[in-house]
């Protein structure tokens, strides 16, 4: 049963998300909405990375050896400026797509496996997932004309 | 002869349940008066705050003299706030603008209109040369202009400039309650009336200092207090403000924790069975959702949370739960606080579980803190579209099209108009490169002061300034431009329960000052801005004709004025919209049937998602099929931004006295008001001043991670861990080679509730010095209101004396 890798994988996720939200809340740090609200999500995705560990234990037991080139790197660092934000959030979101996505697969396993505990987590946390991805396209279409055809 | 300084409430006129309100006509009249020395009077309403209450001006010999209240008004029933009594006074101070400033070096020099507006068309000419141009202008607006200022100063920024970039210090004062309404009921516009206040049996005050902030309101409320069968009171305010001292069960929260106080009273009100079953059923959405989040919060738990006893939580909720006809009112605690939305949307969802609204006494009062906040909202100078429309329904901006014969991509509608904060943020990175402020004093009144200099002092910004007086932001201008005021000119505007009044021009403006209308018109006319078909965009030359052109806008909205005119307003008492063919009298409730506004085609948002503000698209609101059910919307608790650490040990909360209105602009001018309370202050709880050695009277200093100012203590009934400072003062009334810090803006935190972009004044995190001995001198805090000393301190009492005389009633 491979549910161990993809819960890992989701774990990860998480982690590198929360670790991305806080950067960019610093490096972004003179547009308060978005330190504010990066840290707020930054401590959402530790939440869930917490939520998860209990299972992806339970799973390792039963889990064979990992697979080759599972895992993927979406974020190398912020950038500055107007359009250096854009970009940040723009990563931030694919990062977040990959989470929200995943959520879906290892739900998809919990049916599978008949697991109600996991299955109570994923659906929790794939809602706010979601909501991630809206409210970073949300300030993302606000900052675009800006950005990209007024700014200097 | 009633002492309004002593006594800014005046005599009880004490009434009954469904009784009509008494009349009790206030009168000041300067210079010793009387009603024969007045040549006429002319007709408006109050301008010094929201209430709405419908006034006459006073003329003799071309100059205004005094004012009235006028008895037929449905609102005031004669009576006149200490602000409004005293407050005109400013329109003759000798400092008035009276010709057009423009900038010379580090000068501002008087000139002619033609220099000053030339100087203002050239620049916007040329930035809105090339693609993008639109985006380099930005206005910043007020809650104190009339309606038809704000629609024309609209259509020029939409369908003129095409710019996002508007919004008004309404932002400061009441975009939580027009955030809180759409969210909850589909559109903007106040559910109840203020006749409520006369059906109620209990009235719950949530973070609203109403006797300071709307003096006659709290009068009617007193009235009703001393009446046979009185209504019950709940007051939810850290400070002990004449609200809270009046109520029956006073919750003196934390600062910040509005949210977790409110799921725990609506966790108690399902939980004792307290809740309307048949309404949530046939008209609300979310019950389910509500009832899993506030589960959370018993009272233990919020007594934790908000540091107030859990008995009073419980307290409180069976007032709440076993009325039957409750009125609430919020404002400020809970609008500039942490997730200021959700808290206000958590008053909408108690009287959607209790199926308290749309009948007398269940009402709701999401409150402005000025008198013409509502018209911002409706006609699209702040951050909303004209006519309550969504700024992401199509079809909405379609007709906006038509109406102004523009293209529809003309008028900016990708995301929702931008919020006052992004205005001066895009100022701050040099996109925005004119930015006009109309009637609104930012310097003092915007968070985290010396970032908002630093902004308004960069060269590349043009900064325009439209006011009455060399406020500390004109200072700052490179155009300055004159501006008439109340009593100068003629318009409408808009109370918060809906209520429409005429203001007439009484007497001509000084010098060569001109109406704001006339201003935006001058420009428009200019820029020859010009519609689809190559005619002028903008061919009104007065406000009444602007008037009737709104009532087009607002035709088949939730804000219908169809069936007013000016015709109508005059000699009445003020008309309550929606007013049509169908309703010529107006409408006093909202909802009567439990029909919201919430259809997709209607509704003015699709809403958002309340921690982070995310927008939620049309297919997901229609699949929720609302069907006309109102929301009710939910979060958990999270703590402000800002909390206190060791180095900050002090919560900060900001706000008004009955005395002062914003910056001072008008009632710092006033001398009765002025003289009432000088001077900033800051108030101590008793035990707080005693860990830091303080006494009354002491020079203290406060500080912030932003800034620090100097303020002589108040220890008063504040609770412990909080400090209070009045938002009023800032320096034009100071020697420039004298000034010491003492706006409180200069502390408080730049940050934003996510849904209503509200700043957050009330949560900064400040530490506290003793700088100087009082040596036995109070401090200059008035002895009225939330300041008040205990009964057994040696502080003299706040009065007017003879110069503050107005007549009250029969006199």
């Amino acid at each position: 049963m491979h549910l161990a890798h993809y819960l890992g994988l989701l774990h990860r996720a998480q982690v590198n998300l929360a670790d991305a939200f806080r950067q960019v809340a610093d490096a972004h740090a003179e547009e308060p909405d978005i330190e504010h609200l990066c840290q707020q999500q930054a401590k959402r995705c530790d939440a869930y990375a917490e939520q998860l560990h209990p299972f992806v234990v339970r799973y390792s037991e039963d889990a064979p050896d990992e697979p080759d080139r599972l895992y993927s790197q979406l974020f190398t660092g912020t950038r500055t400026g107007g359009i250096g934000l854009l970009r940040d959030l723009q990563d931030l979101y694919l990062m977040a797509a990959e989470c929200d996505i995943t959520w879906t697969v290892v739900g998809q396993a919990a049916y599978g496996v008949r697991d109600k505990d996991l299955l109570a987590v994923v659906r929790r946390c794939e809602g706010e997932t979601a909501i991630q991805l809206k409210w970073l396209r949300t300030r993302m279409k606000a900052a675009a004309p800006q950005a990209l055809v007024v700014a200097d | 002869m009633v002492d309004r300084i002593a006594d800014p409430w005046g005599e009880r006129t004490p009434y009954g349940p469904g009784q009509e309100w008494p009349v009790r006509v206030d009168r000041y009249l300067a210079d010793g008066r009387g009603d024969a020395d007045v040549d006429r009077w002319v007709q408006s309403a109050s301008v010094l705050h929201s209430n709405g209450d419908a006034l006459d001006i006073g003329v003799a010999e071309g100059r205004i003299v005094g004012v009235r209240g006028r008895a037929v008004d449905r609102i005031n029933r004669g009576r006149v706030d200490p602000k409004d009594l005293y407050g005109w006074q400013a329109n003759h101070s000798p400092d008035r603008l009276t010709r057009p400033l423009v900038r010379d070096g580090d000068r501002l020099v008087e000139t002619d209109w033609d220099t000053a507006m030339g100087r203002i068309v050239s620049r916007s000419k040329e930035l809105l040369d090339g693609p993008g141009g639109w985006g380099h202008f930005g206005f910043y607006t007020t809650g104190q202009l009339f309606l038809e200022e704000y629609y024309a100063l609209g259509v020029i920024g939409k369908a003129g400039l095409g710019t996002p970039h508007m919004d008004g210090n309404t932002r400061l004062c009441t975009a939580t309650a027009a955030a809180a309404l759409k969210a909850s009921f589909g559109t903007d516009g106040q559910p109840g009336s203020y006749t409520d206040v006369d059906h109620c049996d209990a009235i719950a005050l949530w973070g609203h200092n109403v006797a300071e902030t709307q003096t006659v309101l709290w009068m009617r409320m007193l009235d009703r207090r001393r009446g046979p069968n009185p209504p019950t009171m709940l007051a939810v305010d850290p400070r002990a403000t004449p609200v809270a001292r009046e109520a029956d069960v006073h919750l003196a929260v934390r600062n910040g924790t509005n949210v977790a106080l409110m799921n725990g009273l609506l966790r108690e009100i399902i939980r004792r069975g307290w809740y309307d079953h048949d309404y949530v059923d046939a008209h609300t959405l979310g019950f389910d959702e509500l009832c899993r989040i506030t589960d959370g919060y018993p009272p233990q738990r919020v007594a934790d949370i908000c540091d107030v006893p859990a008995a009073d939580v419980e307290r409180a909720a069976e007032l709440l739960g076993t009325s039957q006809r409750l009125l609430s009112t919020v404002l400020q605690g809970f609008y500039q606080s942490n997730q200021a939305t959700a808290a206000a949307c958590a008053v909408n969802n108690l009287h959607l579980l209790r199926g308290m609204i749309g009948r007398p006494g269940a009402g709701i009062y999401q409150m402005n803190g000025q008198p013409t906040a509502q018209n911002t909202r409706e006609t699209g100078a702040d951050g909303d579209l004209p006519g309550l429309r969504n700024w992401d329904n199509e079809r909405h901006i379609e007709e906006l099209a038509r109406l102004w014969n523009v293209d529809m991509d003309t008028i900016p509608h990708w995301a929702p108009p931008t919020h006052a904060m992004q205005i001066f943020r895009y100022a701050e990175q040099g996109s925005i490169k004119l930015l006009w402020i109309s009637a609104t004093n930012p310097a003092v009144s915007l968070p985290d002061l010396s970032r908002i200099r630093r902004i308004l002092k960069q060269p590349e910004l043009f900064v325009v300034v439209q006011d009455l007086f060399r406020t500390e932001t004109a200072e700052l201008a490179d155009v300055v431009l004159p501006a008439a005021t109340w009593g100068e000119k003629t318009g409408t505007f808009t109370s918060v329960d809906r209520t429409v009044h005429i203001s007439d021009k009484a007497v001509d403006p000084p010098g060569e000052a001109r109406s704001d209308l006339d201003i935006f018109l001058d420009y428009a006319r200019r820029m020859n801005f010009r519609d689809r078909d190559g005619q002028p965009l903008i061919d009104w030359s007065g406000p009444e004709e602007v008037f009737e052109a709104w009532k087009e806008c607002s035709r088949g909205r939730p804000c219908d004025y169809t069936g007013i005119t000016y015709e109508k307003l005059r000699g009445g008492s003020g008309i309550q919209w929606p007013c049509t063919d169908e309703h010529p009298d107006g409408t006093e409730r909202l909802y009567t049937d439990g029909t919201f506004n919430t259809d997709p085609d209607y509704c003015e948002t699709f809403g958002q998602d309340l921690v982070t503000g995310a927008e939620f698209t049309e297919p997901e609101y229609r699949a929720k099929e609302p069907n006309g059910r109102a929301f009710l919307h939910t979060v958990d608790y999270q703590p402000s931004p800002e909390v206190p650490d060791e180095e900050h040990p002090l919560l900060l909360t900001t706000g008004r006295t009955v005395y002062q209105f914003h910056t001072r602009t008008k009632t710092g001018r006033a001398p009765q008001l002025n003289q009432a309370a000088p001077d900033v202050w800051v108030e101590f709880n008793a035990a707080d001043a005693a860990r830091f050695g303080i006494v009354e009277g002491d020079l203290v200093g406060v500080s912030s991670a932003r800034g620090a100012i100097q303020a002589r203590a108040r220890l008063c009934g504040i609770r412990p861990g909080v400090v209070f400072l009045p938002f009023h003062y800032g320096y034009f009334d100071q020697d420039p080679a004298d000034r010491t810090p003492r706006a409180a803006n200069e502390l408080t935190i730049t940050a934003w509730d996510p849904v209503s972009k509200q700043p957050l004044f009330k949560v900064a995190a400040v530490a506290v010095t003793k700088l100087a001995d009082g040596r036995g001198v109070p401090s200059p805090a008035p002895t009225v209101g939330g300041s008040a000393p205990p009964a057994d301190a040696d502080v003299p009492p706040t009065v007017g004396g003879p110069a503050a005389e107005a007549t009250s009633g029969k006199e």
